[in-house]
């Protein structure tokens, strides 16, 4: 079999017609939206057609798109751009111990200029429990940032009840949710559910990389975190990424054309190779693996060997997965959200995430179960002791 | 304002009649060196001196950077040429080049006037004198000091005339290439480039071995092993590098032998290959990083257990410094922030809780002999198996 891609989680193949688009728009119409000639209109139209791809997809208007450079920078100003202009109102951000460090480091950033911030705790599962965010709202709460789809394990968080709790208690705090693993999953409606800002980033849907948008909603006021020539309405200076844009837009609207049949598929993929891995020796699976999961995550601890070694080890038959994860792989500290819900000390650093994608096939999955089970015995007889 | 620089040297100075291959030596490694900065040079020897004249444009700073690593340069002076001119205009060139390059003038300084173009109008007592009053005038602030000056001021007639007063300092040791060639055990830690760096200084030229562990270790690891490789070379010259794949030698000393003797036995394997490449590469010793006492492979019992698989020489330029010492020579050689990269290497991931710390040869010996079926086998195929790749800093990259 030739490789197999099972990291989708830290970024995805693009849709061959991602790149035709983009190709198109850095040879041929590869003029700045800013400038007054035709180029540039060309190329601005470009941009509106991608905003009105975007927000029909999330019911939502076109003004309420800002593109950035990805998920980091969307997070990045869904949480110090609320912040700034908020900060008035109050100095007290909530948010889980299981976010994405994008998240995370910046909300230690904001603790550093003075502001609190609470972690919320997540059970075993590593879902939040709508009733103790519902005890952490303050007078001074500004902000609540609770991520969708969790990266590492693949829970899943009550969104609409957290929303609902907030709008009900206080309708001026924002809600702010992290889509990055979530969008190109789900359908989520930002208006129905709540949201005030929402982070995606496009190269976890079959997009291009250094692309991502933030949901704004008409009524959040927000402050700029880069500046400059004013474009986007002087929220995000810097001349739009044009190509990637409609790469972008091409993306979002392939992964929902057939969203709900391209799930099913994936759920049962899941279901199948969750049931595969439970058969080999001393396997457990982190986190929820049913419905109440993200399709395309599966979180597995292997007793007795390294990840890192495994990942070599599946490597060379050119299987390709993450140890916890991938963004946080650089670094030797253990995964936050491992530990979070309560992973057994002896396991943290054996965990491999296996993530699919819509184009993951069933003999792929089989395929790596029979690797794995050609490397375990070997891999198990040299552990470090 | 500078054109050229006179590079001084030390002790190759001294070698007698060998002196020319010493310095042909050192004219190719600053050949060497200079070949990743921009612009046209020429290295030339002229009455017994090298000099590198800038044929083009140049960038001053990279120039002197890429000369401060270069082995056997003790000083490097930045020169100011100008065509012969009459004394008066001499006085106006001299009095530019104070003001320019001393901008402090609360100096004290020496005139030190060289005529070897005996036909030029003044002797060069005379022209000490002249030049210097004219100084003396112009700054003020300047006084002369002929015994302890702070600055020399000097100048050489020739069919130009060169003028210099400044000597940046070199790295020293002696020019790569006249010392033969050594296999330096490079591991992704802190100590090995060290040790490669040290042996370079005095003239020896490295190839290096890297032990290889996938899926113990990773292509990171490895990679990170070549840039560390690459950061050696900016002073050693190309460095072949020669990868052995050592898994399969390590899980067999693992599944056969007791576990605290692992890192001992591994070791000696290690220098085995290392020293069968350097036989056959011309290498005539073995270069490694390790420390008296350091870890538990590094005592002097296991040194002595490791030491005895070799016949080469073995040389361990960092034997006697504590560890603060060689990351101190690390960082100056810009390794450091590389070494430190957490990638593990082969030496660190089957490590025995309670290595022991004095192995017994004869012991050791006797569990050796447990590999006897198969060992033989693993190293040709470690051997035959190994990767080249050629290390070089002469491209910018």
């Amino acid at each position: 079999m030739k490789e197999v891609y099972l990291d989708n989680s830290a970024t995805t193949q693009a849709y061959e017609e991602v790149a035709e688009i983009m190709k198109k728009i850095l040879t041929e119409d590869y003029g700045n939206p800013s400038s007054m000639h035709r180029k540039g209109i060309d190329a601005e139209k470009y941009l509106r057609e991608a905003r009105e791809i975007i927000a029909a997809n999330l019911k939502c208007d076109t003004g309420e798109i800002l593109f950035t450079s990805g998920g980091t920078e969307s997070d990045n100003m869904a949480l110090i751009g609320t912040a700034m202009a908020n900060h008035r109102s109050g100095k007290h951000i909530i948010t889980t111990a299981i976010e994405h460090p994008a998240i995370l480091e910046t909300a230690e950033h904001l603790k550093s200029l003075g502001f609190e911030i609470t972690y919320l705790p997540v059970d075993s599962f590593g879902v939040v429990d709508p009733e103790e965010l519902r005890k952490a709202i303050r007078e001074d709460t500004i902000l609540v940032s609770v991520m969708h789809t969790n990266n590492e394990i693949g829970s899943l968080q009550p969104i609409e009840e957290i929303g609902k709790i907030i709008k009900e208690i206080r309708p001026s705090i924002l809600f702010h949710v992290d889509a990055v693993q979530g969008y190109g999953k789900f359908r989520i409606l930002p208006r129905k559910m709540g949201i005030d800002l929402m982070s995606v980033s496009a190269h976890k849907i079959h997009g291009p990389k250094g692309i991502g948008f933030l949901y704004i909603n008409n009524k959040v006021k927000i402050h700029p975190i880069i500046f400059g020539g004013g474009q986007q309405k002087g929220l995000r200076s810097g001349t739009e990424n044009v190509p990637a844009i409609a790469g972008m837009a091409k993306a979002v609207s392939m992964i929902y054309k057939d969203l709900d049949e391209h799930i099913d598929k994936m759920y049962e993929l899941k279901e199948h190779f969750v049931k595969r891995l439970l058969e080999i020796d001393g396997v457990t699976i982190n986190g929820h693996t049913g419905r109440d999961s993200a399709p395309h995550v599966i979180s597995a601890s292997f007793e007795g060997v390294r990840a890192e070694v495994l990942l070599h080890a599946l490597e060379d038959k050119q299987i390709y997965v993450s140890s916890g994860s991938a963004c946080a792989s650089n670094k030797p500290a253990v995964s936050s959200t491992l530990k979070a819900i309560g992973v057994k000390n002896g396991l943290l650093d054996s965990t491999i995430r296996f993530s699919l994608s819509v184009f993951t096939e069933q003999e792929e999955l089989d395929h790596t179960v029979d690797v794995l089970n050609e490397l375990l015995p070997v891999l198990r007889r040299f552990t470090r002791h | 304002m500078f054109s050229s620089f006179l590079i001084k040297y030390g002790e190759i100075g001294v070698k007698g009649k060998n002196r020319y291959i010493f310095e042909n030596a050192l004219m190719n490694q600053i050949r060497y060196a200079l070949k990743r900065c921009e612009g046209k040079f020429l290295v030339h020897k002229a009455e017994g001196r090298i000099y590198v004249d800038a044929e083009s444009e140049f960038d001053f700073d990279e120039v002197v950077d890429a000369l401060s690593k270069v082995f056997g340069i003790t000083g490097i002076c930045p020169v100011k040429f100008v065509d012969l001119c009459n004394p008066e205009e001499l006085k106006k060139v001299i009095l530019d080049y104070v003001d320019q390059v001393h901008q402090d003038k609360n100096k004290t300084f020496k005139m030190h006037v060289r005529r070897a173009h005996k036909s030029y109008p003044m002797d060069s007592m005379e022209l000490n004198a002249s030049l210097g009053e004219a100084v003396l005038e112009a700054f003020p602030s300047m006084k002369v000091d002929v015994h302890e000056p702070d600055i020399l001021l000097t100048v050489e007639i020739r069919e130009k005339i060169y003028i210099y007063s400044t000597v940046i300092p070199g790295p020293g040791g002696m020019p790569v290439g006249t010392n033969g060639k050594a296999m330096l055990l490079l591991s992704g830690g802190i100590d090995s480039p060290v040790a490669g760096y040290m042996i370079a200084k005095r003239g020896v030229k490295l190839d290096a071995v890297y032990f290889h562990a996938p899926p113990y270790t990773s292509e990171r690891a490895k990679q990170k092993v070549v840039d560390l490789a690459r950061i050696v070379s900016r002073y050693s010259g190309p460095i072949y590098l020669h990868v052995i794949n050592f898994t399969d030698i390590q899980l067999a000393i693992y599944e056969k032998c007791p576990h605290d003797e692992l890192t001992i036995i591994m070791r000696r394997y290690m220098m085995k290959i290392a020293e069968s490449i350097a036989l056959d590469t011309e290498c005539l010793g073995l270069i490694t990083g390790e420390s008296i006492g350091q870890v538990a492979s590094q005592t002097i019992c296991s040194l002595a257990c490791t030491n005895e698989v070799c016949t080469l020489p073995v040389f361990r330029p960092c034997i006697g410094m504590d560890k603060q010492e060689i990351i101190n020579i690390s960082e100056k050689i810009d390794t450091y922030e590389t070494s430190i990269l957490p990638f593990e290497d082969c030496c660190t991931i089957f490590v025995a809780k309670h290595p022991v710390t004095k192995p017994s040869l004869e012991v050791i010996k006797r569990h050796e002999k447990h590999l006897d079926d198969c060992i033989d086998e693993l190293v040709k195929t470690a051997l035959d198996t190994k990767e080249t790749i050629i290390v070089s800093y002469d491209k910018r990259d």
